[in-house]
């Protein structure tokens, strides 16, 4: 990889998540000028370089024109491409500040985990959560309901906006919560009634992990794919919830900018917190 | 890359002796069981250690057991055999990890000391100081072998600590004497008893000074090692082995400290542990801070061991002191504060909340501590989910990237 300055500045930012794999490429006016996205399936470092190359073919761009590439997500240990990797809490934080310079309280719903975290008006990060070790308002949690509904998961989203009367879902635990979809789905409540139910259930789960101080923001895969759970959100704060314009991609974006940052920064160039 | 070995300080000299304390431990336990020349007793952790040791009996901690089977990684695939019998998953894990080993007769001893069955006791005796969950467990080890289980019942979440509760507590321990003279088939004897008390004060001045040497910077141990090098505080206390292994540790620390060699080379931020130690993620999560440039300076569990009100002037009364003012036994102010001073004297960064999901007794998290601390002192903390020995409550990935994007809170 060239690290020497490039003319034109070249930045990517690899996310491994659990379940999918992201990628952006960034120019040095941190314009997204291409990104991808795909299954992180069991090879991480095949799927992360797979992923960027398709980023990069996109910005009609080469991996040698690189000036930087930052891995993050779950799997970031994994991307052979990078030098420098970032916790997903980091990168989130950083992407998500890049849309909305202001304090805020971050809430990324994952495949696997979710997190919530605090930024300050200059985007210091002041204190962040994640949830136990528990799918439940998680994008598993999602993909459970889907498999119990026999739905697609790209269905949900409408199916949940169509919904008159939502069915109430009260269990905690993901397996309890099964359990009530398929006795509504016995009492013949309509299918989505149940799935607005079960985008409640989630996102009661998610809010309920901290408290909601100044701007929220509303991040990550699963809002990215089920839009409908920003709205639903702003019905339940009573307040306008955020979302940055590719919410999947936050965390890559995050990355690609800490490259960014670093570069502007030489001196603080070997600042990596991975210790790859 | 380094590896892990290139991030750890070198190993202690001390290590030798300790590790010959725990085997001459675990081997004279052993020896006295199987000849029946000397009783037996089985004492909490924060029980009566120092009368025991006075009315001659040697004194055996299944809650020490209990870490090995943590730190061996063999509790989680024993917890479930107590589980089965009626003991919650949801309770004690040394309880159950320790249960469990008994009943599928798998113990760490066998593999270290070639010991293969606990010492049988001939009493037991708890203070639920600590928690309820001791009485519990050491009732079940009372039917078990037959023999007497004596206890000491403690008043808890306690603020200021009045007269009375002491009074009480001092009470309690000296009404053990008849029954402990019973078992002992010996008289109680005031003076081996205050020799007892004398080595268990001494013990723990020699364990604060050992653990105040880690608010030098760089500091010359971690909280992972404070973890290990507790054991003879723990089984120990009381006798002259413990005080002489502190005196050697100490000349170490301080030669280290002397030498400016630090527990993590190039130590660059500095926490505190609040909570139970995760024992059978002792060394990846020392390797891990280690990576991170962080050493944990102080904690909790190791520095709130400390039993300087002894005093073998008033036995009775300075044991039912040392043992009700300590930090589990306290309340929420008391705690807050506390965490406050020791994070301000061991100069740490942030604060690292251990929620141990089966021993709400030494968590602290749940009662929005870490929030008051944030807010009040604006110190970071952080709290992640896991247990003492039961590995199916904690999430190893979801942990070490809690801890790194801490540290690179702390960073920014
Ligand atoms: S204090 Fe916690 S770990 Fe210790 S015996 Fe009680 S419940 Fe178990």
């Amino acid at each position: 990889m060239n690290t020497a300055h490039h003319a034109t500045g070249l930045f990517a930012g690899v996310d491994v998540g659990a379940s999918r794999t992201k990628a952006v490429v960034l120019d040095q006016k941190r314009k997204l000028l291409g990104s991808d996205v795909l299954k992180s399936g069991l090879d991480f470092s095949g799927t992360a370089e797979t992923c960027l190359q398709a980023a990069l073919h996109k910005a009609g761009m080469s991996a040698d024109s690189l000036t930087s590439c930052v891995a993050t997500g779950y799997g970031r240990k994994n991307v052979r491409r990078s030098g420098i990797t970032k916790t997903e809490i980091a990168c989130h934080a950083k992407g998500c500040f890049h849309f909305f310079p202001m304090a805020m309280t971050i809430i990324d719903i994952g495949g696997q985990d979710n997190k919530v975290i605090k930024l300050d008006n200059v985007g210091r990060r002041i204190h962040f959560k994640m949830n136990r070790k528990c799918a439940a308002g998680t994008g598993a949690f999602l993909e459970e309901m889907a498999l119990r509904l026999d739905l697609a998961l790209e269905d949900m989203d409408h199916l949940a906006r169509q919904s008159q009367e939502m069915v109430e879902l009260g269990s905690f635990c993901t397996v309890f919560s099964a359990t009530e979809v398929l006795e509504n789905i016995r009492q013949g409540r309509k299918i989505e009634d149940i799935v607005k139910g079960v985008y409640h259930s989630m996102l009661k789960r998610v809010l309920e992990m901290d408290t909601l101080d100044d701007a929220v923001v509303l991040t990550g895969g699963v809002v990215a794919h089920n839009p409908f759970l920003a709205e639903m959100a702003t019905v339940l704060t009573g307040s306008e919830i955020l979302v940055p314009p590719f919410p999947q991609l936050t965390g890559a974006f995050g990355a690609a900018l800490y490259g960014l940052e670093l570069e502007s920064r030489p001196d603080t160039r070997q600042a990596d917190s991975g210790h790859t | 890359m380094k590896t892990p070995a290139e991030h750890r300080a070198p190993a202690f000299q001390a290590g030798k002796t300790l590790k010959k304390i725990m085997a001459d431990h675990f081997l004279e336990l052993d020896a006295a069981a199987k000849s029946r020349e000397r009783k037996i007793a089985w004492c909490s952790s924060v029980g009566p250690v120092e009368l025991l040791r006075g009315m001659g009996f040697l004194v055996y901690f299944p809650e020490n057991h209990a870490a090995m089977l943590g730190a061996t990684r063999m509790a989680t695939e024993l917890i479930p055999t107590a589980n089965a019998l009626g003991f919650s998953p949801e309770i004690c894990s040394y309880l159950t990890s320790d249960i469990g080993s008994y009943l599928r007769q798998k113990t760490p001893l066998s593999k270290a000391y070639g010991i293969n069955a606990l010492p049988k006791p001939d009493v037991l005796v708890f203070n639920t100081n600590q928690c309820r969950d001791v009485q519990d467990w050491f009732a079940w080890y009372a039917r078990e072998f037959q023999v007497p289980l004596l206890g000491i019942f403690s008043h808890r979440d306690l603020g200021k600590i009045k007269d009375y509760h002491l009074q009480d507590i001092a009470k309690q321990i000296q009404d053990l004497v008849p029954d402990l003279e019973r078992i002992a088939g010996r008289p109680f004897d005031l003076e081996r008893f205050q020799e007892a008390v004398r080595l268990s004060k001494t013990t723990s001045a020699l364990w604060r000074a050992c653990l105040e040497t880690a608010a030098e910077r760089p500091s010359p141990w971690s909280f992972f090692d404070h973890s290990i090098h507790m054991g003879p505080a723990v089984v120990a206390r009381g006798t002259q082995v413990a005080v002489e292994y502190y005196e050697q540790l100490l000349a170490e620390l301080r030669e280290r400290v002397r030498t400016r060699t630090a527990a993590v080379p190039d130590e660059q931020h500095r926490l505190y542990w609040d909570g139970m130690p995760i024992w059978g993620k002792l060394r990846a999560l020392s390797e891990l801070f280690a990576s991170l440039k962080t050493c944990v300076t102080a904690s909790t569990y190791c520095n709130s061991w400390i039993y300087e009100q002894l005093d073998p002037e008033v036995p009775f009364k300075s044991m039912a002191r040392a043992y009700t003012e300590l930090f589990i036994v306290r309340n929420e102010q008391f705690k807050e504060q506390y965490i406050r001073e020791h994070v301000r004297a061991y100069h740490c960064d942030g604060i690292l909340f251990h929620d141990s999901k089966t021993c709400p007794n030494n968590s602290n998290a749940r009662y929005g501590l870490p929030q008051r601390l944030q807010s009040v002192s604006g110190i970071a903390t952080l709290a992640i989910n896991g247990d003492l020995n039961d590995l199916r409550c904690y999430s190893e990935e979801q942990t070490k990237t809690q801890i790194e994007a801490f540290i690179e809170q702390l960073e920014e």
